[in-house]
């Protein structure tokens, strides 16, 4: 276990739309919740995301804490006001395993 | 046996510094609490008012509590986070967002539901607490 790097494992699209930009996210990860049991009875121990960052041009726009809760391959939307044609929009996330990744990708016309 | 408890402590220290990193920022108190007063008093939260400021976009019935589509938009001036609670789920807290730098106080997600219950949302704006929430009817278990 350690810190894993996870490529192309993270959809992203920011688009300008009027007056803010509209970012879509989707991440592929399994968010086990420690209490679902496989097959073979055994208890699939808990793998979630835990925090993910989102930042405009470097600068953190959202701070977001999950739980299990959370669908797996997790959805997410969020809206910056201020950001122009391409700006760009980093998102990354942790697991409670320790694990991460990061996308960036530029604002497009929507 | 203290002492074979510290010395592993310091082992997984050192292997595990980000990740301690990480669990200092993340609510661990907040999101194994499983009444939605416990999550409240790990969130600080000492009084809530409710508000119809707070918008919350979900379906009347989800046949699959697996996934259930939620979206929120706080109207209420200052909005800072938005938290997202499920009452009967195992464990209440699903999300807190914090919003900094221009991000509208908006977020789509998709939740897992154990069973019928409200989607209570909690939004902090400077020191006060507003709550609003949603019926949802699930008509299967989404939480394995």
């Amino acid at each position: 276990m350690g810190v894993v790097e996870m490529d192309d494992n993270m959809k992203m699209r920011a688009q300008l739309k009027g007056d803010y930009v509209e970012v879509k996210v989707l991440m592929s990860h399994p968010m086990e919740t420690g209490r679902r049991k496989d097959d073979f009875g055994q208890l699939v121990a808990a793998h979630f995301i835990q925090l993910v960052t989102a930042t405009l041009n470097g600068k953190v726009v959202l701070e977001a804490q999950w739980g299990t809760g959370i669908s797996k391959n997790p959805y997410l939307t969020f809206r910056l006001k201020g950001a122009k044609l391409g700006d760009i929009v980093a998102v990354t996330w942790h697991d409670n395993l320790g694990a991460t990744a990061t996308q960036e990708i530029a604002v497009t016309q929507g | 046996m203290q002492r074979r408890n510290f010395l592993l402590g310091l082992f997984s220290l050192a292997i595990f510094a980000p990740i301690n990193a990480l669990a200092a920022i993340w609510n661990k108190a907040a999101f194994e609490a499983i009444k939605l007063d416990d999550v409240s008093k790990n969130l600080n939260v000492n009084h809530e008012t409710y508000s119809g400021d707070i918008q919350i976009t979900a379906p009347d019935r989800a046949e699959n509590g697996a996934i259930v589509q939620v979206g929120i938009k706080s109207n209420i001036v200052n909005t800072e986070s938005i938290a997202i609670l499920v009452e009967k789920n195992p464990t209440a807290l699903i999300a807190n967002f914090k919003f900094s730098n221009g991000a509208e106080p908006f977020v789509v997600t998709r939740i897992k539901m154990a069973e019928t219950s409200d989607i209570k949302v909690v939004v902090k704006a400077g020191n006060q607490y507003f709550t609003n929430s949603k019926n949802v009817v699930v008509l299967e278990n989404g939480c394995g």
